[in-house]
């Protein structure tokens, strides 16, 4: 096994770096929430850092050849290869540096990838390589809640009823996406008993997602953060509210955010207050009702949302994330 | 100091029965390949047996990886290749295909991945015996092919095929396609060179500026569209035509380091020198009931030879044009199809008619498919292709370019 960088973790939004690793020369969208999310993955990373991205807006968006904004070493991966991209890096390294062949000193391996190439399609790769405890590496899925690159078509990990080029309201079915959610998190917190590390996280939390970023890098073995990017193109909002609509998918309890480190769980920031019952959480149609995407929703379709959430929140066993019970009359 | 079986591997030059897939997973080990990919599949998988056998009798280090798809398998590699780590991994059949996107960015981003690929029919129906459709699919990607006869052969081969596709004037990745079971599976006695010889012969993996590390911070696989992919492409080109002259040297090299190898890197010929009426074509194991055939119609009194393809890319146009274009007529035997084609014929077929047609005074060029899903090529099949070419010769024209051989109707 690699050596780990010393990341400690940042207290206050001051003491965040000032080194950038991810500058001009990307041309996203104004308002895109993954281009600070990468922005601030790599300031949390540091310069010692390889980067491999899976195709997907951060990759056609940011890198146009002769004008890539990375000034960490880069590079693309297909999109359902984040996985096999972050383990191949990590041994290749782990392989030369312990047989002499490089210099051995520790080097972060982060791979990317979209909700299409995370949720949908890597997901097999992404669970194969959070099985290999000997490679030090984290695997960051942006989820904007659609293939936003390639027009914004409905994903795995798009919510319900969300209009998309591929879930259109129409004339007849007013809701064409009818598949809830993919619970990613948990599902590879759960199904991975060796990943030291799986966290949420947003960017409209920078400095908790910050230091999510280090924890994953500094606790060893294979991570893996699921952070939601608000998208104006395809969530059809005004781009300077995306910060604000970050805020919000957590004030209303639909992403909860939290970090699963050494098979403890800690909610962080409003959802933690939200799950102590310090808060409560706002209705879920403030929410909605700020994007485009949802404007064929009728109020019926909104209680059904809502009802939805709230079931997440009161009837699961740990709220927000494990979504079964346990047995009756185990006096769990 | 303790005596690790690691001291004793390889330490002198041995003489061993194995298989060709064996004989692959022993130039792992005395390569010094630094990550293996592997998922099961048959026949090719058979290698990744001796190679995690190898790994845990500790004859060689390498980060051993089962993957979860032949994908990963492929795209592991090829991210460990960036970072400057020698490679290998491998596949048969719809393996491979399931590989296939990752199979074409290699090629695409110029990573030195060295693949095995244990020939197999593509399902469905489902067949593990032997096709060459699966590595063929991969012709116009910017790999060098190349079809082993012998288990010696894939062992030397592959030795080769680190040396020739990591040289910086190439950086393409290499296949080296086996026979399934013909080959794979079949034992024969290899010459096990030692250690330190290959240390002589193959040097270090050094990717170069093009390797990705903090210490050199480039942006590999940018968005090129229309701006610059043609002039990526282009350099892809140039590589490939680079290629036969990196071969050739380090063939030569291979020659005085280990004192074995045919005359060249691209045809192994068999009874040519005479001019012979017909040369039978085709590459891989194919080669030993053709030769034995060939040897009886010599007694027979029959002028016929044989020219073995060894590497399909790069295709050695000017040498293959040389080795047939003295001949009455060729008959090209394809262990593959290709559905639609022209002439309804096999890939081998139409590339070798293709090479043929600047020369002036041109063969005849007859098309056989036979051994199809690891049937089996008869001696008595390969004497039905001689006389059917024989006919052509005589009547000057050619009935059918393409006979299926050997298959019930």
């Amino acid at each position: 096994m690699t050596t780990l960088q010393e990341l400690p973790q940042v207290r206050g939004v001051k003491n965040i770096p000032l080194q950038e690793g991810f500058t001009s020369g990307h041309r996203t969208c104004q308002g895109c929430e993954s281009a600070l999310t990468m922005r601030l993955m790599i300031k949390a990373a540091g310069p010692r850092t390889i980067v491999v991205g899976s195709t997907g807006c951060m990759y056609v968006a940011n890198t146009t050849y002769y004008s890539t904004p990375w000034v960490v070493p880069w590079m693309h991966t297909q999109l359902g290869s984040s996985g096999s991209a972050a383990t191949g890096t990590a041994a290749g390294l782990a392989s030369m540096m312990r047989k002499g062949k490089m210099k051995d000193e520790p080097i972060n391996v982060i791979a990317f990838c979209g909700d299409g190439g995370g949720v949908d399609m890597g997901l097999a790769g992404i669970s194969a390589a959070l099985q290999h405890d000997e490679y030090n590496l984290l695997i960051l899925c942006y989820d904007n809640e659609s293939y936003a690159n390639t027009d914004i078509q409905v994903s795995g990990s798009s919510p319900w009823g969300a209009n998309s080029t591929f879930s259109p309201p129409g004339k007849v079915h007013r809701i064409m996406n009818r598949r809830w959610k993919k619970n990613t998190a948990p599902m590879l917190a759960a199904g991975h008993p060796s990943c030291r590390y799986v966290a949420t996280a947003c960017a409209s939390y920078g400095l908790d997602f910050t230091n999510k970023v280090r924890r994953a890098l500094t606790i060893g073995g294979p991570t893996f953060i699921h952070v939601i990017d608000p998208c104006p193109k395809g969530w059809d909002y005004d781009p300077k509210y995306s910060h604000e609509l970050g805020m919000l998918a957590v004030e209303t309890g639909l992403w909860v955010q939290y970090e699963i480190a050494d098979g403890e769980l800690i909610l962080s920031g409003p959802s933690r207050a939200i799950g102590n019952g310090v808060r409560h959480r706002k209705p879920v149609r403030e929410y909605l009702q700020r994007q485009g995407r949802f404007a064929h929703l009728t109020e019926e379709d909104l209680e059904f949302f809502q009802g939805r959430v709230d079931d997440s929140w009161e009837k699961w066993w740990i709220p927000g994330i494990v979504p079964f019970s346990p047995p009756a009359g185990d006096g769990a | 100091m303790t005596t690790t079986i690691e001291d004793q591997m390889f330490m002198t030059e041995s003489e061993e029965l194995i298989s060709g897939s064996e004989a692959v997973a022993i130039a792992c080990a005395l390569a010094d390949v630094d990550v293996i990919t592997a998922y099961p599949i048959r026949p090719y998988d058979t290698v990744m047996q001796y190679v995690s056998k190898l790994k845990a009798d500790g004859a060689f280090d390498c980060d051993f990886i089962v993957a979860e798809s032949e994908h990963s398998q492929f795209e592991i590699v090829k991210h460990a290749s960036s970072v400057g780590a020698r490679t290998f991994c491998g596949s048969s059949g719809v393996g491979w295909f399931y590989a296939f996107e990752a199979i074409a960015v290699t090629a695409g981003l110029r990573l030195p991945v060295v693949a095995m690929v244990g020939n197999r029919a593509l399902d469905d129906p489902g067949a593990f015996g032997v096709e060459h459709n699966d590595a063929m699919a991969v012709r116009d990607l910017g790999w060098m092919l190349y079809w082993v006869a012998t288990a010696q052969e894939a062992l030397d081969m592959a030795l080769m095929a680190w040396k020739i596709a990591e040289d910086s004037r190439a950086f393409l990745p290499f296949a080296l396609s086996c026979d399934g079971s013909f080959l794979t599976h079949s034992q024969a006695i290899v010459n096990v060179p030692t250690q330190e010889q290959v240390r002589r012969f193959l040097p270090d993996y050094d990717r170069g500026r093009l390797q990705l590390h903090p210490d050199n911070p480039i942006t590999v696989a940018p968005q090129v569209n229309e701006d610059w992919l043609m002039e990526i492409r282009r350099q892809s080109d140039e590589a490939m035509h680079r290629t036969p002259a990196v071969i050739k040297e380090v063939y030569e090299e291979f020659k005085q380091v280990f004192g074995r190898g045919d005359p060249s890197p691209f045809l192994e010929e068999y009874m040519t020198d005479d001019d012979p009426d017909i040369i039978l074509m085709g590459m891989g194991t194919l080669s030993l009931p053709v030769r034995v055939a060939i040897r009886r119609m010599r007694e027979q009194g029959k002028k016929v030879g044989f020219v073995r393809l060894k590497f399909f890319r790069p295709f050695a146009t000017e040498e293959v044009q040389e080795a047939l274009g003295n001949c009455k007529a060729v008959a090209v035997v394809d262990r593959d199809y290709s559905f639609g084609s022209p002439s309804f014929g096999g890939v081998l077929f139409n590339e070798v008619r293709s090479a043929l047609y600047p020369l002036e005074k041109r063969p005849h060029v007859v098309n056989f498919i036979a051994g199809l899903g690891g049937r089996e090529v008869r001696v008595r099949d390969v004497e039905e292709m001689v006389e059917i070419t024989q006919k052509a010769i005589d009547t000057g024209k050619i009935d059918r370019e393409c006979n299926w051989i050997g298959v019930r109707e």
